[in-house]
């Protein structure tokens, strides 16, 4: 339904409210408001980053409540650390049992700092790989839950190989034996995002973004200026019906009038109906399947144009003409 | 993907490349972007005329580096310069129509006479056939898009069905912006590919060169079976600006250069360009697949 229309049908509403004298106020408020903020309002792309970054946004720990009926957290590289900027463990869907990961930005400023504002070093992303191969180990699907600024740019991140370790989870994520199903819930930008986002299936809530790299880091580098982050945010085709469009991912997640920090149950329960519909989907592929169907969905990924070889037909070759 | 026939498979996703039909011998490139062929730009020493050429562009006193163009590269590289290219025509489209990235491309095409920033094929070291990829660092700062992934792939999944080593010469800025998520997901598209290399018994081997950074360094470029480096050579995740950005103090001498990945266990060996050639040779030679098993 477009603006107008909507609009139209609440006049309406409202003259034929007025001639019954019927009482749908309540009704109407709840168009308006739609009509003035909600998803039937055309979402600039700078409006969902600033949803996606809202301070109340649920996060990963947020869904991981309200789905599961138990959870345990695990944690640690065991390498060298444990990065609280990823978090992961085991947990129940239903009477399932699947291990869950995912980016962990904090609550206020205190656990914020001890979470790194949720953007992972090293030790983040290779806890992740050791759950995975875990999960793998004992054949329970994975979920991930993906909400990132980015993989830390510091030294320690570099001294400790934050490339390698996103490389590594990039290569062994795509062929792990396992259904993984991924859900972008607020940011995922760069490497961070996609260190823990390949997956089967991959859905992104309404207001979720996804690209490259941050507004403000796309902007300071094509603008060198990175002030003009929300110009750029408009011409990255950041938004979740852009990333559908693409067929990057499988689904959207639509959130409550205002954004999922609204009303962080429905938005959880609408999480949890879309995994008990992939998992049923996904649980009855063998193991070759899924690894080949996820290959076969990465490998066709890209945009480029090549011309095709003519190719002659045989009894042309042989005549000639 | 055991059991499933991987051969299959990986016709579906990719065509068949022709074989041996129409090599390119690669010769010297005018184009090399040493801007000043006078001096060196670390120790300042004065170079004669025609130096730079017979050092493989080295500064013969302090062995600086320069950097170079991959048909430069493949020149001095390969066996007379030989060259099959495959996915030659696979060429870049404006999947986001963002603006002025047309204009952009084209220039950069008439600038650097190559359509995209790497450059795939088969070729022959000391007489062993493999598959070679090399970045253009001058083609849009050798960022990886759509094509850059496409030709990666191609190039590795070449190799996997040619049953020949394949090699990567990195060296890249990072991801194409104007791409957006689509140059995201490269690095996930490359190194599936490169899962299923390994899976057929194949050694990818990875020489770093000056600069190499981001999406490449953190996909493809880090899962070498043996990952080489140029000399000196910056490599790493996060840019040097936006590395001090984030902590607002200057960062170390030496930082993100291949001696300090070298130090912290990141790549295996730090190989000067005129033994690159040898090193390469000796790998593939040590990493064929044993007939009969061991």
């Amino acid at each position: 339904m477009k603006n107008q229309d909507v609009a139209k049908k609440l006049v309406e509403l409202k003259s034929l409210a007025e001639r019954d004298r019927l009482d749908i106020t309540e009704d109407i408020s709840r168009l308006e408001e739609k009509l003035k903020t909600g998803r039937l309002a055309t979402s600039t792309a700078w409006k969902r980053v600033e949803l996606a970054r809202h301070p109340d946004r649920p996060g990963t720990l947020d869904y991981i409540e309200r789905i599961f009926n138990e959870f345990i957290e695990l944690h640690g590289d065991r390498l060298s650390a444990d990065d609280p900027a990823i978090v992961g463990g085991i947990a129940l869907f239903g009477s399932q049992a699947v291990t869950v990961i995912g980016h962990q930005k904090g609550r206020n400023m205190k656990e914020n700092i001890r979470r790194n504002y949720g953007m992972a070093q090293p030790e983040g992303f290779r806890k992740a790989l050791r759950l995975a191969k875990e999960a793998e180990k004992f054949k329970r699907p994975v979920i991930t839950f993906i909400d990132t600024q980015g993989a830390f740019p510091g030294i320690s991140s570099e001294e400790r190989g934050i490339s390698e370790a996103i490389a590594r989870n990039l290569k062994e994520f795509s062929s792990l034996k396992v259904p993984i199903v991924c859900f972008i819930i607020g940011e995922g930008w760069s490497g961070g995002a996609i260190g823990i986002g390949i997956g089967d299936e991959i859905y992104m809530l309404e207001n979720a973004c996804y690209s490259v790299i941050s507004p403000e880091g796309f902007a300071s580098i094509l603008f060198r200026d990175p002030s003009r982050a929300k110009q750029a945010a408009e011409l990255m085709k950041l938004t979740a019906p852009d990333l559908l469009s693409f067929d990057i991912v499988d689904g959207i997640i639509y959130e409550p009038v205002g954004g999922a920090h609204t009303d962080p149950d429905f938005t959880a329960a609408k999480i949890k109906l879309q995994i008990a519909d992939s998992l049923s989907r996904l649980c009855l592929k063998s193991p070759q399947m899924l690894v080949r169907d996820r290959s076969l969905r990465l490998q066709k990924i890209g945009a480029f144009a090549e011309p095709r070889e003519k190719r002659q037909h045989f009894l042309k070759r042989l005549f000639g003409g | 993907m055991i059991g499933f026939g991987l051969g299959r498979f990986l016709k579906k996703i990719r065509p068949r490349e022709r074989g041996w039909d129409d090599p390119k011998i690669a010769g010297r490139d005018e184009r090399i972007f040493v801007e000043n062929k006078k001096s060196c730009p670390v120790c300042h020493k004065g170079l004669e005329e025609g130096e730079l050429e017979r050092t493989l562009y080295v500064c013969p006193s302090c062995k600086h580096h320069f950097r170079i163009t991959p048909w430069e590269r493949i020149r001095f590289t390969v066996d007379g310069g030989v060259f099959q290219e495959i996915a030659a025509k696979v060429e870049s489209v404006n999947p986001l129509n963002f603006p002025d990235y047309d204009a952009k491309l084209s220039e950069t095409k008439d600038k650097t006479g190559m359509t995209e920033a790497v450059v795939a094929g088969r070729c022959k070291i000391e007489n062993r056939e493999l598959v070679m990829a090399v970045m253009a660092f001058n083609f849009m700062g050798g960022s990886m898009g759509s094509v850059v992934g496409e030709k990666v792939t191609r190039a590795i999944l070449e190799g996997a069905r040619q049953e020949l080593p394949v090699v990567v010469f990195a060296t890249s800025g990072g991801a194409r912006m104007q791409e957006g998520i689509f140059s995201l997901m490269q690095m996930a598209k490359t190194s599936n590919a490169l899962a299923l290399l390994e899976e057929k018994g194949l050694p990818f081997f990875v020489v770093l060169t000056d600069p190499t950074y981001g999406g490449v360094t953190a996909s493809f470029a880090m899962l070498g079976d043996v990952t080489l480096a140029e000399p000196e050579a910056s490599i790493g995740f996060a840019g040097p600006r936006v590395i001090e950005g984030t902590i607002r103090q200057k960062l170390p001498e030496g930082f993100q250069r291949s001696e300090f990945l070298l130090q912290k266990g990141f790549i295996d060996a730090v190989v000067e360009r005129k033994d690159l050639r040898r090193t390469l040779s000796f790998l593939i030679e040590t990493h064929q697949p044993s007939e009969g098993g061991l």
